[in-house]
């Protein structure tokens, strides 16, 4: 097995960075009464950090379970590199996983933890060693070799976990939301450090999490699902700034969706009468044009487009003002910068112009767009 | 009350021993001394007088020592098979039965809503020569014509596994149950096939349930008596029987206990020596 890390690592240098490290190809996973996964395609670049974002019971684990071999897929390939991966039990591919609740064994030491993929391996004791102290010093965990699982803090397991995966030099790490039980602060720290390591190993991350703020700090690219499907996928600010669906608009930050139809290249009418240019990449007939809350001035000159409206509530959180203004075309909410102390956001009850520029106009389908303001 | 427990916070965890102890002392410790006392008495009943009648036990070895050693090697015998049997067992209700797995369990101590003698006499007609058992096995040839399984050590040892069965079964279950089986995944993810992870994971898990199983079995085992009256001859006798005679039969109180506390000590000797074998954390948790 360590043969074939090398021979991998090696070949490493050779190959284009293009290689993908993990591809599905329409991956379907049935269970007896509901269909988890419906029809996923995707390519994990060698080296990426590739974050599956979704709410709660959208297929995520489902999808890095049968990446790992825990599942088999009811239909479609999955491939590790160029080989089909299919079939093949979990012991025998070339992952491994930190799982949500670390399944640390309780009757083993830390060190005991660490070791165990590699004493399978048959790595020589001399290197076992070595590579078990370099990666506990990697994960800020040296003194700790001798302790058993039960005498740790929980972000200290979690380091655990992620040592007994990572010491194995596999070709793809899993790590099915590895920050779950911590708490906000600890969770924000590991995030930054989980990074760290990635640069560090450069190994290809693939990481599941419900908090998009999570994905959107530590991923290079993000597939957000829905229902067992891939609602977009691509680089943060891609999916934040060009969301391709209503649903992205809406799971990744806040969105102003506004109703209205295509009217020539690059414009759209509201339905309310009022035009505003948007990218409209193709798109054509009834449509929803989305407006980040911060891309938006109170008072002219933010950009070309305009909208009318009365300001409803204002509330100072910090960092911004968010300002609730009803228009004719809906409820739209901004966040006004607090560049200077005092602030200068009118009082509810005034009536002000809204704008923006047309790059920050992006178009999502209107059907789901009205769903999503009724459920939110 | 409550404010009593506030300010003798530390007499609260007495308190909550004391019946505990209590009931030890009247029922466990007061009859041991007992016995003690009885086992270094000498005399013919009724008129036994205390003579620190130490010649009791030297007595008890010289005379019974094969029987303690039959005790302990059927004892022996029956724990291993309890074991080989059980674990299997065990294994398969606790990760494979699904939501059948309180039946199986229900099945498991089925035989002991039937009091020990009926059970034991259960067997006595399984294995009777006329049975259905040697029936079969005679007509296969495993056994002579005249071969019998009744009044062998076959029997008695098969009919002590079969009454400490559940002592041994119900603590590994136990054990197996509370295995996370997210444990058996990790093990795989890390290259361990499913016999690895057998041997590396579930098996050291379930190590306190097979120590408390073994004890369960192996203590009470080597005291018994009923199996060997009922299923054997004088030939197959274990120091409970003699234990049973002295003290029923022929109402020799004094070596009756003295072999009752012989009993003791050594079955004692014996956890010491196993306690070293499987290392002594697994005992005290
Ligand atoms: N073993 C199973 N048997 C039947 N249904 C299952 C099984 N595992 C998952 N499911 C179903 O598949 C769907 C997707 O589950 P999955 O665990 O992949 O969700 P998830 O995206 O990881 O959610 P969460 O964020 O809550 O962990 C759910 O509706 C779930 O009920
Ligand atoms: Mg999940």
């Amino acid at each position: 097995m360590t043969d074939t890390t090398r021979e991998r690592q090696g070949s490493n240098l050779s190959q284009t960075p293009a290689v993908a490290d993990v591809r599905l190809e329409d991956v379907v996973k049935r269970f007896d009464d509901s269909t988890a996964v419906d029809g996923i395609s995707l390519e994990i670049p060698r080296g990426s950090f590739f974050a599956l974002l979704g709410p709660s019971g959208c297929g995520k684990t489902t999808t890095l379970r049968m990446i790992g071999g825990f599942e088999e897929p009811t239909e479609g390939r999955i491939f590790l590199g160029d080989q089909d991966v299919v079939g093949r039990p979990p012991y025998k591919r070339d992952v491994n996983t930190v799982f949500q609740s670390y399944a640390l064994f309780p009757h083993m030491s830390i060190e005991g933890n660490v070791a165990f993929g590699l004493e399978r391996k048959r790595v020589p004791k001399d290197e076992l060693k070595g590579r078990v102290a370099e990666i506990l010093e990697l994960v800020g965990l040296s003194g700790f070799a001798k302790r058993k699982p039960r005498q740790l803090s929980g972000g200290q397991q979690q380091r655990v976990a992620l040592a007994r995966a990572l010491v194995n030099h596999p070709r793809v790490l899993l790590l099915d939301e590895p920050l779950g039980a911590l708490d906000l602060k600890l969770r924000k720290q590991m995030q930054l450090e989980l990074k760290r390591i990635q640069h560090e190993v450069g190994i290809t991350f693939v990481h599941v999490t419900h908090d998009q703020e999570e994905a959107m700090t530590m991923a290079d690219t993000i597939a957000v699902m829905s229902g067992g499907k891939i609602e977009q996928l691509g680089p943060p600010t891609e999916l934040y700034e060009r969301p391709a669906t209503a649903f992205v608009a809406g799971f990744l930050g806040v969105s102003n969706l506004l109703p209205g139809t295509v009217e020539g290249a690059d414009a759209i009418r509201l339905d309310e009468g009022t035009v505003v240019r948007a990218v409209l990449n193709g798109r054509s007939g009834q449509v929803a044009a989305g407006v980040r809350p911060e891309k938006i001035s109170i008072g002219a000159g933010g950009g070309s487009n305009e909208l009318p409206g009365t300001i409803s509530e204002t509330a100072y959180i910090g960092v911004a003002t968010q300002v609730v203004v009803r228009t004719a075309a809906g409820t739209v909410q901004v966040f006004a910068q607090n560049m200077d102390a005092g602030g200068r956001i009118p009082a509810p009850g005034t009536n002000v112009v809204l704008s923006w520029a047309p790059e920050s106009t992006f178009v999502v389908d209107r059907a789901d767009s009205v769903m999503e303001e009724e459920t939110e | 009350m409550g404010s009593f427990f506030h300010r003798h916070k530390g007499v609260t965890p007495y308190l909550l021993l004391a019946p505990g102890i209590l009931w030890l002392a009247i029922f466990f410790l007061i009859p041991l001394a007992f016995l003690g006392y009885q086992s270094l008495q000498s005399g013919l009943f009724p008129d036994f007088q205390f003579t620190w009648e130490f010649s009791n036990f030297s007595n008890a070895i010289r005379d019974y020592h094969e029987q303690f050693a039959r005790s302990f090697v059927y004892a022996g015998i029956a724990t291993i098979a309890c074991l080989v049997l059980a674990y299997p067992l065990v294994y398969w209700i606790a990760f494979r039965a699904g939501p059948w797995r309180n039946l199986f369990l229900l099945f498991i101590v089925a035989p002991f809503f039937v009091t020990y003698l009926v059970r034991t006499l259960a067997w006595l007609n399984i294995l009777a020569d006329e049975g259905p058992v040697v029936g079969v096995l005679r007509d296969l040839h495993v056994l002579g014509p005249d071969g019998r399984l009744l009044a062998t050590t076959f029997a008695v040892v098969s009919g002590i596994t079969y009454n400490f069965f559940p002592f041994m079964a119900l603590p590994i279950y136990v054990s197996l149950e509370q295995i996370d089986p997210r444990l058996l995944e990790a093990a795989k993810d890390l290259y361990a096939s499913s016999t690895q992870a057998f041997l590396r994971v579930t098996l050291p898990l379930s190590a306190p349930g097979i120590v408390a199983g073994t004890l369960l079995t192996f203590i009470p085992a080597a005291g018994d008596f009923i199996n060997a009256a009922l299923l054997g001859t004088p030939s197959q006798a274990m120091i409970g029987n003699v234990i049973q005679a002295k003290f029923l039969e022929s109402l020799d109180y004094p070596s009756a206990a003295s072999l009752s506390f012989l009993l003791m000590g050594s079955i004692l000797v014996a956890l010491l020596i196993y306690a070293r074998i499987v290392g002594s954390e697994r005992l005290t948790g």
